[in-house]
């Protein structure tokens, strides 16, 4: 199989778990669609640096867009690559960052350290929490 | 320190994340048995699929940006502390959202009603 055909089958895969095999159904919650938009923005960064400087290469073979090109960067956008990266690496990062939450979630309904529980922010943090709120509802 | 690239993207990681542990009080890392329990399967799973990828050239490293240690089939040991960087990255990442939001993930003890699926 191709990377493409792997991470597609991942994703399918992982979302199946979530929803029908682990019933952590986080792929309805907001708390997750959150979370991984935050992943994702590092994730475009981190990768970016992996596979911009070539620390990274790809087999055209494998991919949607061309191998990495030998002495200089592939295309930051274009030819089947986001930030530097294949595409298909989104793929495998949110099978990755979802299986791993399905087996956090799943561990602690079963009651693997269910507690302590996360929070309340440090004041420090509520703080500022409380005032982007405020700022929100004014809007 | 060129070797030492790869690993110092994912000590960035672990930086950029480990003060939600502080500050937003996730206690994840004081909930160590259940991230090892999580992490594990996930950590197994990927180092297959890293182990396939590397053996069909899906992809490929630069010897000069990676420690140079092989754990198996030719997976380097940047690529092992990935999977286990990443996936704390992650976690700590969801709980920093529910700490700050308040928002339910699935595993309160309460009896499920439609209010459990925000």
């Amino acid at each position: 199989m191709t990377y493409t055909e792997l991470a597609i089958t991942a994703v399918v895969l992982v979302v199946l778990f979530d929803l029908f095999v682990f019933r952590t159904s986080l792929v309805k919650r907001k708390v997750f669609w959150v979370s991984y938009s935050i992943i994702i923005s590092f994730q475009l960064i981190t990768n970016g640096v992996l596979t911009g400087l070539r620390i990274v290469r790809y087999s055209g073979d494998a991919i949607v867009g061309s191998s990495t090109p030998s002495h200089h960067a592939p295309p930051f956008f274009g030819d089947g690559r986001i930030a530097f990266a294949p595409f298909e690496d989104l793929l495998f990062g949110f099978a990755l960052v979802l299986l791993t939450l399905v087996m956090w979630v799943w561990l602690g309904r079963l009651g693997v350290q269910r507690t302590p529980m996360a929070g309340p922010p440090h004041k420090l943090v509520s703080r500022l929490l409380r005032t982007q709120d405020a700022s929100e509802k004014s809007q | 320190m060129a070797h030492f690239t790869y690993l110092g993207v994912l000590a960035f990681c672990l930086l950029g994340t480990g003060w939600l542990e502080l500050l937003l009080r996730t206690r994840v890392y004081r909930r160590a048995l259940r991230l090892l329990a999580a992490i594990v399967p996930v950590l197994i799973i990927f180092t297959a699929w890293d182990v396939y990828a590397i053996s069909r050239n899906h992809w490929s490293f630069d010897s000069r940006f990676i420690t140079g240690i092989s754990v198996i089939g030719h997976v380097p040991l940047d690529e092992v502390c990935f999977f286990i960087v990443i996936p704390v990255c992650a976690i700590l990442t969801l709980e920093a959202v529910r700490s700050a939001r308040g928002w339910t993930v699935g595993d309160e003890r309460v009896t499920r009603t439609s209010e459990d699926t925000q």
